[in-house]
């Protein structure tokens, strides 16, 4: 993770130093899996951040962050599956995983319905993301105690 | 409605970061929040006066910064650190800014709720 590109906001009013304090936690990630280990330190955060009973109200891909999201990323069997990593995480959390429809258009990243609409055959989205806009990181941002970016 | 802080540190032109990083910020201000600028590094050269991108095909992202005050966005600062290193004065960027000195950036982060580093 490069440090200056994780911010987080400032304490809210009102907030003490307690462990049992609960929070929301907004997530963005702006790296692709091979780019930089970001997306991968947002994955161990996120697992962290729920083992303790925090909530992590969504997480936002963004920049190339969206490459997390192709479902035919195929790796090699000894290598970590980051996309299935993803979508079973989802599973069992019940996560949102918002994935930025122009930043995923732009990188060739599209959903069944947006290709046929773009007369096009790609069906690409893996399972536990959906496709959405920037209302949606605004939306998480006002919701979250926290909002955290990797990448 | 929360304070934001964008704060921008590559040039123009890094692939698709800075018209990305200007469509999230634009969409903050569309949803009537208050959207400050902080422009560190390298990000001074998005504001530089002269620039000509046409000439390469690129997209000519200054205009887009100009257009921000349509939305109410009209706190943008940078850090006069960034400009002396760079050879740059306040005269050489295409829009009205704040200047800071870097020891006074951290004080202006903490006024915000939410800080955006791209």
């Amino acid at each position: 993770m490069r440090e200056q590109g994780a911010a987080i906001s400032p304490q809210p009013e009102g907030w003490a130093i307690s462990r049992q304090k609960l929070m929301k936690f907004a997530i963005q990630i702006n790296t692709s899996p091979y780019q930089s280990n970001a997306g991968h330190s947002a994955y161990q955060f996120i697992k962290a951040a729920l083992s303790q009973q925090h909530e992590i109200f969504r997480v936002f891909f963004y920049h190339d962050g969206v490459y997390h999201a192709f479902k035919y990323a195929t790796p090699p069997d000894d290598e970590l599956q980051f996309t299935a990593q993803w979508s079973e995480l989802a599973r069992l959390h019940q996560l949102d995983l918002v994935v930025c429809i122009s930043a995923a258009q732009r990188r060739g990243l599209l959903h069944c319905d947006e290709a046929k609409r773009q007369g096009k055959q790609d069906n690409d989205l893996a399972e536990g993301f959906r496709i959405s806009g920037l209302g949606q990181w605004v939306e998480a941002t006002l919701e979250a105690d926290r909002f955290i970016v990797f990448g | 409605m929360k304070r934001y802080l964008f704060v921008l540190r590559k040039a123009p032109h890094s692939g698709a970061y800075v018209q990305e990083l200007l469509d999230i910020i634009l969409t903050t201000a569309a949803f009537d929040q208050h959207v400050s600028l902080l422009l560190l590094d390298d990000a001074v050269f998005q504001l530089k006066n002269g620039q000509n991108p046409d000439c390469t095909g690129m997209k000519d992202t200054a205009a887009i910064f100009k257009a921000l005050e349509i939305y109410d966005v009209n706190n943008i600062y940078t850090e006069l650190e960034s400009l002396q290193e760079r050879g740059l004065t306040v005269d050489d960027l295409c829009l009205p800014l704040q200047t800071l000195c870097r020891r006074d950036i951290a004080g202006l982060i903490q006024d915000f709720d939410v800080v955006f580093s791209g």
